[in-house]
């Protein structure tokens, strides 16, 4: 039944009328996405950006004229990857990099920390009142310092410690002469990384982040006791402001970032929950590149000048005068203009 | 009553997301499997780990030969926290949107509602990992330190860090914790070529004609089925495919397989083709048309 007929018309279907007429113009955008893809948008020359937003456009409408009157699958599948990866190099790319860094130093940064100042308030009451009850516990029972400190971090700064020894912890050079820059990172990096930790066990409905801060607190309070019982709080003080001013804050920012996204999840509000998530997730986001910083800043007082600077009124003048400077810079009142790059 | 084939897109579980553009036009768009985004993070992680090993030697080379231990260490410690953090945050906030790891197996971020990857969905969804990978690895690596003293404990912590670990399977879009909380979601970007035209390959020939009775065997999920074996190539394939074809259609062999499958599939196209443009869009063999 098969005959052979000798036919040389017009092509058979649409598909392929469709193609002759369209190919080149898929052809010129699928070089172009793909030379924005392997580099940026600037590697393309000016003609080029000016028919991207046509070509776009013109591979969109294909894809549904395709999708309607073609059967030729390939085709279809060919033209979707196109407009999706098209679409992706048109709406979906970031900023340079650098750009996005001074958006974020200017605008982004404090607006993401101001944004949290209920949180922050309420990470700041709870380490209070850990201190307190950190205070309080070993003022009462001195055994309560040994579970409360780990030997590890205690290095010998406890409650049977005499007091020469404590203010050799204070004002000696413990790591001899090098090493400093050393600590310094060490404690940048461990620091860090517990702050990331504690912002993302703010999941968790706050919970893990609320014990956490708690318990900075109690640690905090029960060092004080110690040394304030030796009659050197204040000097203890003082070791502790130099960095303690910026590292605290930077850990109450760090629990206010996760109670913040704990809160969100937990108490949506008048939004859905995934709605209200992903603002709170972004936005505490931010401010937590935030405290990375802070805490990079915090590890270079604390590994470098915690040793150098021996003068207690330095040691204060110092840190106050960077608890000044995080407040000034968080809070003073700016301008609100234009939309957040980063944390829209 | 009939029943109607579940057949991969149009099921339920299917990964497919209608995705409209500014434009109007539904990208329909693939989301990764959580196989594939498992395999993309252990590729990566293998990644990491061999840049890790590779710069601690190479600074290691240099710190032997230069000043010496100290600024060996700062460098591991500040480079070792960047890669752990970094690698992650900064591939994704590039142009491409996704790390070696995802780009080798096709994968990218995006954001859920269409719009810019921003610096802050990513931090989120990274930052996220920390209870999802290491929250469980700590409780594992705590576990064998201590020779499993609590077992009650150890296995509820293992119990609740699995809850986030696993989140990916319990939801129907695939998001990781990290997603939820950024408001991405990983999608497959393919790169195809775009195939030769099967019909136009023919049209300059002598053609096979076909009965109506003989096109009206199939409808345009078989077509497109016939397309794949005909781009595939498949020797077999293509032998099995003409004999079912011709014995159905009750015509005889005339010896050249892939030539009569190449016609089979013009005629059939040009059918179902013209039938779509009057409004009888024939899907599959079972749908059967009402009237010629």
């Amino acid at each position: 039944m098969s005959a052979f007929v000798d036919t040389v018309a017009a092509p058979l279907v649409n598909a392929s009328r469709f193609r002759a007429a369209h190919e080149a113009e898929w052809e010129r955008l699928d070089q172009l996405v793909t030379r924005m893809e392997k580099r940026s948008v600037r590697a393309l020359p000016d003609d080029d950006i000016l028919a991207l937003p046509l070509l776009y456009r013109s591979a969109l409408s294909s894809l549904s004229v395709a999708r309607e009157t073609s059967l030729d699958r390939s085709l279809v599948i060919y033209l979707e990857q196109l407009c999706t990866r098209a679409y992706f190099q048109l709406y979906g790319v970031p900023d340079t990099a650098l750009r996005q860094f001074g958006r974020f130093l200017a605008r982004d940064w404090p607006m993401a920390v101001q944004a949290l100042w209920r949180e922050t308030l309420v990470s700041f009451l709870l380490t209070l009142a850990g201190v307190l009850a950190g205070w309080w516990l070993v003022s009462t029972d001195p055994s309560w310092y040994y579970s409360i400190i780990p030997d590890a971090m205690a290095g010998g700064r406890d409650p049977a410690a005499s007091a020469e020894t404590l203010r050799a912890t204070i004002y000696g050079a413990e790591n001899g002469d090098g090493g400093l820059a050393t600590f310094a990172a060490y404690l940048f990096t461990h620091n860090s990384q517990v702050a990331i930790f504690a912002f993302a066990l703010g999941f968790a409905f706050t919970v893990p982040t609320v014990l956490l801060l708690v318990y900075n607190g109690l640690s905090l309070g029960a060092m004080l006791c110690l040394f304030a019982k030796k009659g050197l709080g204040l000097n203890f003080l003082g070791w502790l402001t130099i960095h303690g001013s910026t590292e605290m804050f930077a850990i109450i920012l760090a629990g206010a970032a996760g109670m913040k996204i704990g809160t969100a999840v937990a108490f949506p509000g008048r939004d859905e929950r995934t709605e209200a998530a992903v603002r709170a997730g972004r936005s505490a986001s931010v401010a937590m590149v935030g405290v990375v910083l802070m805490l990079m800043v915090a590890g270079l007082l604390e590994g470098i000048g915690r040793q150098t600077v021996q003068a207690d009124a330095m040691r204060y003048g110092i840190g106050l005068a960077a608890l000044a400077g995080w407040l000034a810079y968080y809070y003073l009142p700016r301008r609100r203009e234009g939309d957040h790059a980063l944390a829209a | 009553m009939r029943w109607r084939r579940n057949r991969g897109p149009r099921s339920v579980a299917s990964l497919r997301r209608t995705f409209v553009t500014p434009e109007g036009v539904d990208l329909r768009l693939e989301l990764g499997s959580a196989g594939t985004r498992a395999s993309a993070y252990i590729l990566d992680m293998v990644i990491l780990l061999i840049s890790m090993i590779l710069a601690t030697t190479a600074i290691g080379l240099l710190g032997v030969a230069g000043a010496g231990g100290e600024a060996f260490m700062i460098l591991w410690l500040i480079g070792a926290f960047v890669l752990r953090n970094g690698w992650f945050i900064l591939f994704e906030m590039g142009g491409r949107g996704a790390t070696p790891g995802k780009r080798l197996l096709g994968l990218r971020v995006v954001a859920r509602d269409g719009g810019r990857l921003t610096g802050g969905a990513v931090i989120a969804r990274n930052a996220m990992r920390e209870i999802e990978i290491f929250l469980p690895l700590s409780f594992l690596g705590v576990q064998a330190a201590e020779g499993a003293a609590d077992g009650f404990l150890t296995i509820f912590a293992l119990l609740w860090t699995g809850i986030f670990l696993f989140f990916p399977l319990f939801n129907r879009d695939r998001l990781r914790v990290g997603d939820l909380l950024a408001g991405t979601w990983v999608v497959n970007t393919i790169r195809a070529k775009l195939g030769t035209d099967l019909v136009a390959a023919r049209a300059e020939q002598p053609r096979r004609v076909f009965s109506d009775a003989a096109l009206d065997l199939y409808g345009i999920y078989e077509l497109q089925t016939l397309e794949n074996v005909l781009r595939n190539g498949q020797e077999e394939a293509i032998v099995t495919v003409a004999a079912t074809i011709r014995r159905k259609a009750g015509l005889p062999d005339d010896g050249d397989d892939y030539a009569f499958l190449s016609d089979y599939y013009a005629a059939l196209c040009a059918r179902l083709e013209r039938g779509m443009m009057v409004g009888r869009r024939r899907e599959d063999k079972h749908v059967v048309m009402g009237r010629r």
